[in-house]
């Protein structure tokens, strides 16, 4: 970065991409162009900030202001106020609360408020795309210090003592996992990066291959050393092409600088990496069915054991850790286990990143440490919930966690806490709900995700959770009955209970969870048949307020169905039977004459 | 060995480390139901997916219950199989597959034989609390399977087989979820599959998802046209386990009551398919020893080893896998076709009626041959030597339907000419028996010596493949076997890269050969049930007053009086076939 004055650092994360932050790169190139900066100031494509609400942000260095940038405008503001006026272009800076909140800022390392960043280290401050950026922010150090000064079962002890567990959900703990795997014999082991991030709403492992894809490659070579593995392989979804592109560039780079390849540091330890892509299955999430999909065959789970660690990979010792497991493993090394294990609770050390999405004020990614509550997330990182409304739930662990309540506000998050309160860390989708949201409907919204992509291989897994859906459609249509909350329960218990793999055995977790913390919610659809939530259609009914009304015929007009009738003038009626609820009436009437009940 | 103690229900129980908690509870008398497990013992063939979750049970420790089809042992191990949570458990999935199940039980195929049936009945499900939407799919008719994917339940048996037994790879499972179904690539039709038609995953379906084409109906129209001569062939396997579908034990040799039966069935002529063989014999016998005989006079147009031609579904197989090598099978016709060929031109002449009058019908242990006799090189101007084949369970269902006390039946012979046959011919049923027969004639043959003993015991077993060097009065002939089409598979790679040493191959597409064919009663993977009926074919084989092809009187005359000898002009055009590439046939895109 040297020979540059200032720096734009321009999220290129999944959310900014999406809002179109490639056009707020050409058009601040133009601008610098035009007032002939391009050779003083560099644009720089960066990964995740984490304010994915406020996006295309842009970051300018080394002066850490960031910016709103959507339009040509506000291009030439911020190049004009910021760079040649020497102030700042106020009105696209974004609000400090928020920077203070959910910052990458580097400083925030160095005084943690809330947020600590370890696997987000260097997301958003490098450039990705250039590997003496990594190396100039202690990069490969790790490699070296393991290559040259620690032996495998070493390296291990560090891993095992720092209290590492698994990032992408089951929260094994990762140092086992690599001793285990190191004490199979075998002429050939692999070492597995699970990039196939599935859960809706997730985006943590994208982010980190995107924004700092060299953390995972120095990872995998420190595992392949450690368990005596010469292969790594990254399964990563098709559908993440910016990822696959920065890893394909980074792994060039890193066998340019011998740091893959053979004899890496001049240490005999030879390592090299090669892609696999998966096709968007988020059961292959699961780490057998990822090995079956890696090896060209369909993408479903096979009992354990055997475990990987034992035949994995063509029958081979293979150790698959997730990305942002990977992306903590040279901060280990370098700082310390004692350090890392220093953060978090008890029983689960370091930090962890959530991508934070619902009603919430402050959308984006965050990385806390493990033992952190609920309501610090929500109300203080997350800027609470929007619009003023009411925080009713938030769902962790993606599809197949709980729907956790008011009541787990204070609950120090970590692995074990999370799946007493009928939850799952997962890999880390943290959804929050408000007062509108009608938690049935929330149960449904979710088994629709499992019934999708359930891969078919188990029956209760395959069929089970079909019918979950369908009895969960019944009560949301209004014809539900105390039965069939009855069999919502046993259902969900055997589903649990019999399933194969980790799929099924939490796909009822919504269920459970709103079962548990909303009882009377679903007690409220089967027996009065009412959704407080105004949420299941079927139950709603559109009325006309005969006082308020003054027969405007405004809402007769928009009826798409025709269900309006009335004279001029006169009080109007809605035919229950013809409408359909589509709410056009509501918007369109002046009189605040139609309610909702 | 090192030996693992477990608690099963309270007992103590002692098996070899790496044993199923299913077989060391079976080992301790405790039945544990199960549906997507399937084994056949002696064959190597397992299916445990662990797929269908009916055989869960509880261990001590464990926080979900555990498949005991595919959990290993291990000591101190407590073990409930049959307490509230895993009953509960056990019958919620049974009734979560019935409720995306069709309610057809009254007119399935697999009705009696249906294996989610008996667990219907054994849970006593009188109701399925779980209704909802039922996933379907379309019906796939083939020449000779049907697969009715509606009443598949994900088992993956027929996968199993299809893949790893048979390494045909025609059936795999495809889509997610509840829309998961086991289907050909594409999800084409099995037509535009690399499918062989040996049947095996009808064999082990425990629905009624995978069953054959039912030919009776044509054949009772048939038999009811009276300007039609209806004549009839039994395959040598059938008679070693047709008597099973009527309770009685396996290994029952019902020839003669067979005979009866299809008498009473209206059939004009009770013929024996076994005459035929013993005709394949002499074909395959003499086109053995003459390739044989130029390739020790050096004569390296010969190609060697020669294989055998008999089984359809192994036909099949090499047409789609082995196209470079189609020169190398025997081109001598399989039994059924050659009976078909000799009855509508020899015995349809000494008969006086024509061949678009007669209908000869095949009683097979196998499906593929109702694929085989469709055959286009198999018919005359369109009407085919074989009219239409039916198999060992479709006779049996043909006969309960006639009302015959098939059990109370008198044994009566088959009629002449095409019902006189040799112990040479009946083993053809087993494993190594097509390859033994030969071996008997050629002997005799090639050295013009008689044989002190006729059987060849280092030929016969279930091992998957085997070997044997028989002593042809010096000459050493090398002979290899294979049953189960991925053994075949192994032994034609090695014939492939030259490395075979063999002179001669049997394969036989199914586990046993045609004893285990995919047209034979269900035999749930109870592999004793193969070995009776294997020891049965070498008991008949052993009653026969003539025990070599060369010595039929009947195929002595049919020469005489008709073909001349053997691999003579008129045999090569009757009896003797050629092959196809079919690999380029599959997967192409339907209209």
């Amino acid at each position: 970065m040297a020979k540059f004055k200032k720096h734009i650092l321009v999220c290129g994360g999944s959310t900014c991409h999406s809002l179109q932050s490639h056009i707020a790169i050409s058009n601040l190139k133009a601008i610098l162009v035009e007032k002939n900066l391009e050779q003083e100031i560099q644009i720089i494509e960066t990964a995740c900030f984490g304010f994915c609400s406020s996006g295309p942000v842009i970051l300018i260095l080394p002066d850490n202001t960031y910016y709103k940038c959507t339009s040509p405008a506000d291009a030439r503001m911020i190049v004009e106020e910021h760079f040649i006026s020497g102030k700042k272009a106020y009105d696209l800076m974004l609000a400090e609360s928020q920077i203070d909140g959910l910052a990458s800022n580097p400083k925030l390392l160095a005084s943690p408020k809330k947020q600590i960043r370890i696997a987000l280290r260097n997301c958003g401050n490098i450039d990705p795309e250039n590997i003496n950026d990594y190396i100039l922010n202690g990069g490969y150090l790790a490699l070296g210090k393991v290559l040259k000064e620690r032996d495998p079962q070493q390296t291990i002890d560090i891993i095992k003592k720092s209290g590492l567990r698994g990032r992408g959900g089951g929260g094994f703990p990762t140092g086992l996992k690599w001793e285990i795997t190191s004490k199979s014999q075998a002429d050939q082991k692999y070492v597995v990066c699970n990039a196939d991030e599935g859960d809706p709403g997730a985006f943590m492992d994208r982010s980190i291959l995107e924004g700092d894809p060299h953390s995972v490659i120095e990872a995998m070579a420190i595992c392949g050393y450690s368990i005596g593995a010469s292969k790594g392989l990254v399964y990563i979804r098709a559908e993440y092409p910016l990822a696959i592109t920065r890893l394909k560039i980074a792994i060039a780079q890193a066998r340019e600088y011998g740091l893959l390849g053979d004899n890496i540091l001049d240490k005999g330890f030879d390592f090299d990496i090669e892609l696999r892509y998966g096709a968007g299955a988020f059961v292959c999430g699961e780490e057998t069915a990822l090995i079956h999909s890696m090896e060209g065959m369909r993408g479903e789970p096979t009992f354990k054991p055997p475990f990987p660690s034992v035949s994995g990979y063509l029958g081979k010792p293979t150790n698959v850790n997730n990305v942002e497991t990977f992306a903590s493993i040279p901060v280990i090394i370098n700082k310390g286990a004692e350090w890392f294990a220093s953060i978090g609770t008890e029983k689960s050390k370091g930090t962890k990143v959530f991508a934070l999405a619902g009603k919430i004020n402050n959308v984006g990614l965050i990385e806390v440490p493990m033992g952190i509550t609920l309501r610090e997330i929500i109300f203080e990182i997350g800027g609470g919930i929007q619009n003023g409304k009411k925080f009713k739930a938030v769902q962790t662990g993606g599809p197949s966690g709980g729907c956790l309540t008011e009541a787990h506000l204070d609950t120090p998050i970590d692995y074990d806490n999370l799946i007493a309160a009928g939850s799952m860390m997962g890999s880390g989708g943290m959804i929050v709900m408000d007062e509108d949201d009608c938690m049935v409907s929330v149960a449904k919204f979710y088994l629709d995700f499992t019934v999708e992509e359930s891969c078919g291989k188990c029956t209760p897994c395959r069929i089970g959770n079909k019918r979950l859906y369908e009895i969960l459609e019944t009560i949301t249509q209004g014809k539900g009955t105390m039965q069939d909350i009855d069999k919502l329960k046993n259902l969900s218990y055997v589903i649990k209970d019999a399933s194969l793999c980790g799929l099924g055995q939490t796909s009822p977790n919504p269920v459970l969870s709103t079962l548990e913390n909303f009882w009377e919610e679903y007690i409220e659809h089967v027996t009065v048949k009412k959704c407080r939530s105004s949420q299941c259609k079927a139950m709603m009914q559109y009325i006309i307020d005969a006082e308020q009304c003054v027969g405007c015929t405004a809402c007769a007009r928009n009826c798409p169905v025709n269900a309006i009738t009335g004279e001029r003038k006169l009080a109007h009626l809605i035919n229950q039977d013809i409408c359909i609820k589509c709410g056009a009436c509501v918007e369109k009437c002046k009189f605040n004459a139609i309610n909702v009940k | 060995m090192e030996m693992i103690k477990l608690t099963i229900d309270n007992k103590i129980v002692e098996v070899a480390k790496g044993t199923t908690v299913l077989k060391a509870a079976r080992k301790a008398g405790i039945d544990i139901p199960t549906l997507c497990y399937f084994e056949l013992g002696d064959m190597n063939i397992e299916n445990k997916p662990g797929g269908c979750r009916v055989c869960v049970v509880q261990i001590e420790g464990r926080k979900n219950l555990a498949p005991a089809c595919a959990t290993e042992v291990a000591e101190g191990m407590i073990v409930d199989t049959h307490n509230i949570r895993v009953l509960n458990a056990r019958r919620t999935v049974v009734e979560l597959m019935i409720s995306d199940h069709p309610y057809d039980c009254l007119i399935c195929a697999k009705s009696g034989n249906c294996e989610l049936q008996d667990i219907a009945h054994k849970f006593g499900i009188r109701e399925i609390p779980y209704q909802g939407e039922k996933s379907t799919y379309r019906k796939d008719t083939s020449p000779s399977i049907i697969r009715d994917v509606d009443k598949c339940i994900m088992c993956r048996r027929c996968e199993m087989m299809c893949n790893e037994f048979q390494t045909v790879g025609a059936l795999s499972a495809v889509n997610r979820g509840f829309n998961s179904v086991v289907a050909p690539a594409f999800e084409m039709n099995l037509e535009k599959s690399p499918c062989t038609y040996c049947g095996q995953c009808v064999s082990v379906c425990p629905t009624g998802a995978l069953t054959e084409v039912d030919h009776t109906r044509n054949i009772i129209t048939a038999l009811a046209d009276k300007t039609k001569t209806v004549i009839v062939q039994t395959a040598p396997a059938v008679r070693a386990a047709l008597g099973e579908e009527f309770g009685m034990e396996a290994g029952t040799i019902v020839t003669g009551k067979m005979a009866a039966a299809l008498r009473r069935l209206g059939f004009k002529y009770v013929f024996d398919t076994d005459f035929a063989a013993d005709l394949t014999i002499m074909e395959e016998g003499t086109e053995l020893l003459n390739r044989l005989g130029r390739s020790l006079n050096g004569d390296t147009s010969v190609k060697l080893p020669i294989l055998t031609s008999c089984c359809p579904g192994w036909v099949n197989f090499f047409e789609h896998n082995f196209p470079e090598m189609l020169d190398i099978p025997s081109t001598a016709k399989s039994p059924q076709q050659m009976f078909g060929a000799i009855a509508k031109t020899y015995f349809a002449d000494k008969i006086g009626v024509k061949r678009n009058d007669m209908i000869v019908v095949s009683i097979m242990p196998c499906i593929a041959k109702k694929y085989e006799c469709q055959r286009d090189e198999f018919k005359v101007d369109g009407n085919p030597d074989v009219d239409y084949s039916l198999s060992t369970r479709e006779l049996a269902q043909f006969i309960k339907q006639a009302n015959i006390d098939f059990i109370n039946l008198p044994e009566e012979d088959f009629d002449h000419p095409l019902g006189e046959s040799t112990g040479a011919s009946v083993i053809f049923g087993n494993t190594g028996g097509v390859i033994e027969a030969a071996c008997r004639t050629a002997y005799e043959i090639h050295t013009g010596k008689k044989l002190d003993k006729v059987e060849f015991n280092e030929l016969r077993g279930m091992e998957g493949i085997r070997e044997a060097t028989i002593d042809f009065d010096g000459l050493p002939i090398n002979i290899g076997i294979a049953h189960g089409l991925g053994n075949a598979r192994k032994l034609l790679d090695d014939v492939k890269a030259g490395k075979s040493k063999f002179h001669a191959i049997e394969i036989m597409a199914c586990p046993g050969g045609c004893i285990g064919g995919g047209g034979q009663p269900y035999h749930h993977g109870d592999s004793s049930i193969l070995k009776k009926r294997a020891a049965a074919i070498y008991r008949e084989d052993v009653g026969k007053p003539i025990r070599k092809s060369h010595e039929n009187p009947d195929i002595i005359k049919l020469y005489d009086e008709f073909l001349g000898k053997p691999c003579g002009e008129k045999s090569h055009h009757l009896l003797h076939t050629h092959y196809f590439d079919k690999s380029t046939e599959v997967f192409i895109e339907e209209q």
